[in-house]
Parts: C-alpha cells; sequence; structure tokens
C-alpha cells in the first residue's frame, strides 16, 4: 500500500529524515517510535502533504501512485489521514459544515453523488457512537475551546467518519488520560480491517497496550534503525532507547 | 440643477454654491436652522476640508472626489413617486417599515410624515421641520461635531431632506425601520442627506440604513446621522453599503447617550469605491453600552476607511469595537478607532479590535489605535492584526480533502461570521450571511437588489478572487 524508498527530508536546509525506508501493506498496523526530534511528526507530515518540508531525494508510493506528486487534499480523497499531534483550533467553522464540505468533496472526486443532509446527520451519529463523543461537540467550531483529550477524540472521530484507507496517527496518545487512551484505542481498532493500514506514531509504548502492532520500528537521527514486533515495543519500555542508539552506533547530540 | 466647474478650491465652489442657492437652501424652515445652516457654512469657510495632514485622514484622500463637476438637486421633483417600480428590498423575511431617499430626497407614496399607532413619527426631515419645529431645532446639530468634521458642517449647510424618526417614552417599535437610500442618476451627483432620530426614555428601536446605486455613474454622498438615545432606551443601527466602484460615500453617525441605554451599530460595507464611515458615541451618563460592529469586504482599487470615536465621558459604562476586513486586489482599507476616557468616567471598560486579511501583497490596510485616558480606574485594551489566513488551518482543512478553494473559502467566512453573528435580527443576519457568503464566492452583484436599471448591462460581478492567494 505505501512504499517509502531512500527518502531524504529537510527543512530551512537542516535534513531531518535520511535514507528512510518502510512498506506497509494492506492489514497492517505500523508503530513508529523513538526520543523526542528523531523525525517522527516530519515523517507523518511530509506523507500528508504539508508544504514546509523539502524532499530532496527518495520516493513515496501510495496505491502504485506517486504520493509526492498529489495535493493534501487529493491524497486525503485518495484515502490518507493523518491525526494531527496539535489539532488546529478554526474558530467559526462549525465541524458538521466542515465535515460535510470534506465528504462531499471526496465523494465528488470518486464520481459518487453528494451526501443528503439526512444521511450526513446519520452518518455522524452513526461514527459518534463508536468514538463514544458527545454530540455538543459537533455543533461547536473545529477544536475551538476543546480540551486535550477532546481534540484527540475529535481526530479519531473524523477518521471513522472519512473511512481512510492509510491512517497516521502522530502522538494521539500524547496528553491523554487512561480512559481517553482507551476511547481513542477502541476507535482504532473497530476501524481496523484487511484492506486499511495504519501507522501509529508515538514515544511511549502504552498505547500499543490498546491498540496492537504487527510491526514496530525505532527512529533514530531520521532513520529507522531496529524493527521488529510487537514484543519490540516492551523492551524499549523497560530498557529505553539507549541502547538501541548504541547498537546503531549514532552519536548522541546535545 | 447647478454645475460647478471653475478652478476654485473645492471649499470656495462650496460656498459660492452655497451663496447662489441659499433661498432654495433654507426655503420655508424654521430661523433656527438656517442658523445653523450659516454657521456651518462659516466653519466650512474657517476650518476648510480634510487633507492628507488631518488627523483620521492620513490615508484617505478626499481631494480627488472634489474634481468632479457634480449636479445638485435643490429643489425636490420628483415627488410623489412608486419605488417599488425601480427597487425590491430582497430580506424577504424582513418585516419592515420601509422608507427610500431617492437622490437624497424622501420618497413617500402617501404622506410624507407617518404616525403609526404607538406615537411613533416616520418620515421626511425636510417635512418634520415644518410640522415639529421646535423638536427638530432643540436636538438637529446637537450631537453633530462640525468643528472637527469639514464634511459634517458642509452637509449641515447643504441638507434639505432626509429620515426623520421620533420615538415617544416606553415605545418599543416592533418593525425594524429600514430607509433604502438609492442613488440613481444619469449625471454626477453630489447628495447630503441628514438623518434625525430621537428616542425617549425606555423606547426601542432598529434601523437598517441601506445604500445602493442603481446606475455604475459617479456619486457623492456625504451624509450625516444624528440619534439621540434617551435614559433607559435602546437602539440599533445598521448600515449597509452595496455600492458600485464609481460611488464616493461619507457617512457619519452621531450618537449621544444617557444613563442605561444601549447603542449598537453595525457597519457593513459590501461594495463601494470609496466609503469612509465616521460613527462617533458619546456616553454622556453612567451605566451605558456602546457597541460598534463593523465588516468590510473590498477588492479591485476600492478603498474603506472606518474612524471610531467613543466618547466615556460619564462613569460605568461599557464600550467595544470589532472591526473586521479582508481585502482582495489593491484595495486598501484604513481603520482609526479611538477610545476616549474621561477624567470622571471612573469604571469604564472599553474594548477595540481591528483584524484584517490580506489576500495579496498589494492589498493594504492600516489600522491607527488611540486610546486617550484621563481616569484612572478603567479597563481598556486594544488590538490590530492584519495578516493572512493561517497557513495551519489551511493544511488542516486540505488534509481533510477541502480543495484549496473551498479551505480559503471556509476561513474567511469564518472570520467574517464573527462580525455576523452579532446581527440581532435573525432575517437580516441569515441575509447578511448569504451575502457575505455570495461577496466571498464572487457571486455578490451591485445589481442583486435591483429589477430594472440593469436589465440593459451586463451585471458587474465584484469578485475577490481566492485563486490568488
Amino acid at each position: 500500500m505505501l512504499s517509502i524508498q531512500n527518502l531524504m527530508v529537510s527543512i530551512n536546509g537542516k535534513t531531518i529524515l535520511k535514507d528512510f525506508n518502510l512498506e506497509v501493506k494492506a492489514g497492517e498496523v505500523h508503530a513508529i517510535m523513538g526520543p523526542n526530534g528523531t523525525g517522527k511528526s516530519t515523517l507523518a507530515s511530509v506523507i500528508a502533504g504539508r508544504d514546509l518540508y523539502d524532499v530532496d531525494a527518495g520516493s513515496i508510493s501510495y496505491l502504485g501512485q506517486d504520493l509526492l506528486e498529489m495535493e493534501p487534499e487529493v491524497r486525503a480523497r485518495e484515502g490518507i489521514f493523518l491525526g494531527f499531534q496539535y489539532p488546529v483550533e478554526i474558530p467559526g467553522v462549525s465541524m458538521a459544515n466542515f465535515l460535510r464540505t470534506a465528504i462531499n468533496e471526496k465523494r465528488k472526486y470518486h464520481g459518487l453523488e453528494p451526501l443528503s443532509g439526512a444521511e450526513f446527520l446519520k452518518l455522524m451519529e452513526d461514527r459518534k457512537k463508536l468514538v463514544d463523543i458527545h454530540s455538543k461537540l459537533t455543533n461547536r467550531s473545529v477544536n475551538e475551546g476543546f480540551s486535550g483529550g477532546e481534540k484527540k477524540k475529535n481526530e479519531i472521530f473524523q477518521m471513522a467518519m472519512l473511512e481512510p484507507r492509510l491512517a497516521i496517527l502522530d502522538e494521539t496518545d500524547s496528553g491523554l488520560d487512561i480512559d481517553a487512551l482507551k476511547v481513542v484505542a477502541n476507535g482504532v481498532n473497530k476501524l481496523r480491517s484487511p484492506e486499511n493500514a495504519t501507522i501509529v506514531i508515538t514515544h511511549y509504548q502504552r498505547l500499543l497496550d490498546y491498540i496492537v502492532p504487527d510491526f514496530v520500528h525505532v527512529l533514530f537521527d531520521g532513520r529507522i534503525v531496529k524493527s521488529g514486533g510487537k514484543e519490540l515495543a516492551l523492551e524499549l519500555e523497560e530498557k529505553g532507547y539507549e541502547w538501541v542508539r548504541k547498537e546503531a552506533g549514532i552519536q548522541e547530540v546535545h | 440643477m447647478h454645475n460647478i466647474t471653475d478652478n476654485m478650491t473645492a471649499e470656495n465652489r462650496m460656498i459660492s454654491l452655497f451663496k447662489d442657492n441659499f433661498d432654495l437652501l433654507r426655503g420655508a424652515e424654521p430661523q433656527g436652522i438656517t442658523q445653523l445652516r450659516q454657521q456651518a457654512i462659516a466653519l466650512v469657510e474657517k476650518y476648510g476640508f480634510p487633507t492628507p495632514t488631518t488627523e483620521n485622514w492620513r490615508f484617505t484622500d478626499l481631494e480627488s472626489l472634489f474634481y468632479t463637476p457634480y449636479h445638485f438637486d435643490f429643489s425636490n421633483q420628483s415627488r410623489p413617486f412608486d419605488i417599488d417600480k425601480i427597487f425590491t428590498c430582497d430580506v424577504y423575511d424582513l418585516d419592515t417599515f420601509s422608507v427610500t431617499l431617492l437622490n437624497g430626497w424622501f420618497v413617500y407614496k402617501n404622506a410624507p410624515l407617518t404616525t403609526l399607532k404607538n406615537g411613533t413619527v416616520i418620515g421626511s426631515l425636510s417635512k418634520a421641520m415644518e410640522v415639529y419645529p421646535e423638536l427638530v431645532q432643540k436636538y438637529l446639530g446637537k450631537a453633530a461635531l462640525m468643528e472637527e468634521q469639514g464634511l459634517t458642517a458642509l452637509n449641515t449647510a447643504f441638507f434639505q431632506d432626509g429620515l426623520f424618526v421620533y420615538v415617544p417614552e416606553n415605545v418599543k417599535v416592533e418593525k425594524p425601520i429600514q430607509i433604502i437610500n438609492i442613488v440613481n442618476s444619469e449625471q454626477p451627483v453630489m447628495l447630503h442627506a441628514r438623518h434625525l432620530i430621537l428616542q425617549e426614555k425606555g423606547s426601542e428601536l432598529t434601523l437598517v440604513h441601506c445604500d445602493h446605486s442603481l446606475t455604475h455613474n459617479i456619486s457623492f454622498t456625504n451624509s450625516v446621522t444624528e440619534g439621540f438615545v434617551a435614559k433607559d432606551a435602546k437602539l440599533d443601527f445598521y448600515k449597509i453599503q452595496n455600492k458600485g466602484h464609481n460611488a464616493a460615500v461619507v457617512n457619519s453617525g452621531f450618537f449621544q447617550q444617557k444613563a442605561h441605554s444601549e447603542l449598537v451599530c453595525h457597519a457593513l460595507t459590501l461594495n463601494g469605491g470609496f466609503t469612509k464611515n465616521i460613527f462617533n458615541a458619546e456616553l454622556q451618563e453612567p451605566n451605558c453600552r456602546a457597541t460598534l460592529n463593523g465588516l468590510y469586504l473590498v477588492d479591485s482599487n476600492q478603498h474603506v476607511d472606518n474612524q471610531l470615536q467613543v466618547d466615556h465621558a460619564a462613569p460605568h459604562c461599557e464600550s467595544e469595537q470589532l472591526y473586521k476586513g479582508i481585502l482582495d486586489d489593491e484595495a486598501t482599507a484604513v481603520f482609526s478607532g479611538k477610545i476616549m476616557v474621561r477624567r470622571d468616567a471612573q469604571k469604564t471598560m472599553a474594548y477595540q479590535n481591528n483584524k484584517n486579511i490580506l489576500l495579496t501583497d498589494e492589498a493594504k490596510a492600516n489600522a491607527q489605535p488611540q486610546l486617550e485616558i484621563y481616569a484612572d480606574d478603567v479597563k481598556c485594551s486594544h488590538g490590530a492584526t492584519v495578516g493572512q489566513l493561517d497557513p495551519n488551518a489551511m493544511f488542516y482543512l486540505r488534509s481533510r480533502g477541502l480543495s484549496e478553494r473551498s479551505a480559503r473559502q471556509l476561513l474567511m467566512y469564518a472570520f467574517a461570521n464573527e462580525v455576523v453573528q452579532r446581527i440581532a435580527i435573525e432575517p437580516l443576519r441569515d441575509r447578511i450571511d448569504h451575502l457575505v457568503e455570495k461577496r466571498l464566492k464572487g457571486e455578490l452583484s451591485i445589481c442583486d437588489q435591483c429589477v430594472l436599471h440593469c436589465n440593459s448591462k451586463e451585471p458587474t460581478v465584484f469578485n475577490i478572487d481566492v485563486s490568488k492567494l
């Protein structure tokens, strides 16, 4: 589904990702772990199409297409979803208006008729239950005045509404208490299917107790230095990241 | 009809025009009004018109407006007149008491002054001067700051007609009163409409003032409104401008408020070649509240200038100014907002905010907040921003599948919506909401409300082009 090869990414001349490689197949859940500042969020942003970054080398192929040639909205309509680490507050834009526009633009792109008001409301009600979201949230402006937990739940709600093929969850667990974490994980698990894939970016192993990954990758210094199964996450939890750094022969940077 | 074409200064031309037409101008008005005219023309002679060195006129050049050889219509030949034949307001659900001014003159079907069952009087100011000379003389010119505003003095010298509203004590006028100010002339015209709003204690009034032009010809409207809001009274005032590129408007509103009164003043500029709005609220007694909201959406080489002053002269009053604008192409906007807190105005709360979004590098916004505070126990704040649409919000929306165009429209609409949401009358709010949406999609024309005059012409569509961001 997703194939990243020899990717090199920089921002303002500073290289963040170097020689990054990743293969994700349908039905898989990949966890990307690593300390802060190793390029995890950069990877998520580049896949989603943020133009702050320069792709200096390498390629990303998604469902056989050159992803880097696509505008962010086209990537979204083709099924890519980024769960933001810091969801943006947009005062004055209602959740309902925003999501209805998003869904109908995606439908139009795929040659489908727009959802009627009633169909859209039904879909919203249905997906709200999935993520245990309060009905009031959808009447408010996008993320405006939401608590940290509400913002993250709202990301999962949007994901449930948009039904992506490939979801990338960027530190969705950060700042969540255990109940909110369970709600978020539960939502992700319910949406898992053999046709779609998920990349979970996280600093801690905690989330992976609830979203069980097929593969765990450790990102260091802009590239994957170690990959393994779900047990690698437990090992990292126990021993920290230091041993991976040493094993990979990477200089400590202060 | 009179022309001015010679090479005198603008002031001298107007003074000479005043002298030549003095008898026509004063008509049969009360003596006090004639004296007011003479004072006003003397002030024009003494202070002249604002220039780029005049405070609050630094970024708005008035001089070129006076180059045009305007025609003046000092005698009204158009009454009575069936306005429905040329214009219908399309705020369908808005049940208003509607009156019309055509080229500055009050247009009526039946009588120039109407008295409603509750005692409210609505009609022509010219007729009111005849029927209620004492009342008009007592108030006219008392709120207007003629010494500070040369164009207000000019209006006072030249006005002949306009709207007169009187609301008796404790009367709540249920239907909004709507003034539709239409300019329709084959020749360039200059107009001096004058409106007088008198509200007794505890009364409530909603006034919707719409400026339209029915042709694309050159016009210069210099209108002045004075509003006297007595104790416990409430005035909801709306100024809606949808005019052509060749229309220049200087619109001044002066309000005096007594204890526990409330003023909400909205200025919504959807189109207009040259627009200057001047609003002054004088909070003369304790516990008043004044809210000044504004929204301006301008493109091409349109220019809009909003000049506000809230004068806190008494303690325990509150005021808020919120003006927001979206500027495309080479459009320019000026905001100068002054909060004056006088020595006795303790416990004042006064806030001011001006926010601008520029869609091009050529668009310009100037914000000049001014705070003058002489009391020590007050809460005042001001803020001004000039910027672009939030790139983080743009990416967030696009990452969900919205096209760049949809994302921009949604953000601009949301930006404007903060002001629109403050419109209290629901049908009007919905209508303005719709007009703003159309305007931001580039689908609004000044011919929208016109049923006759643009049939033969291609409608002019004013376009905020979102693809250029």
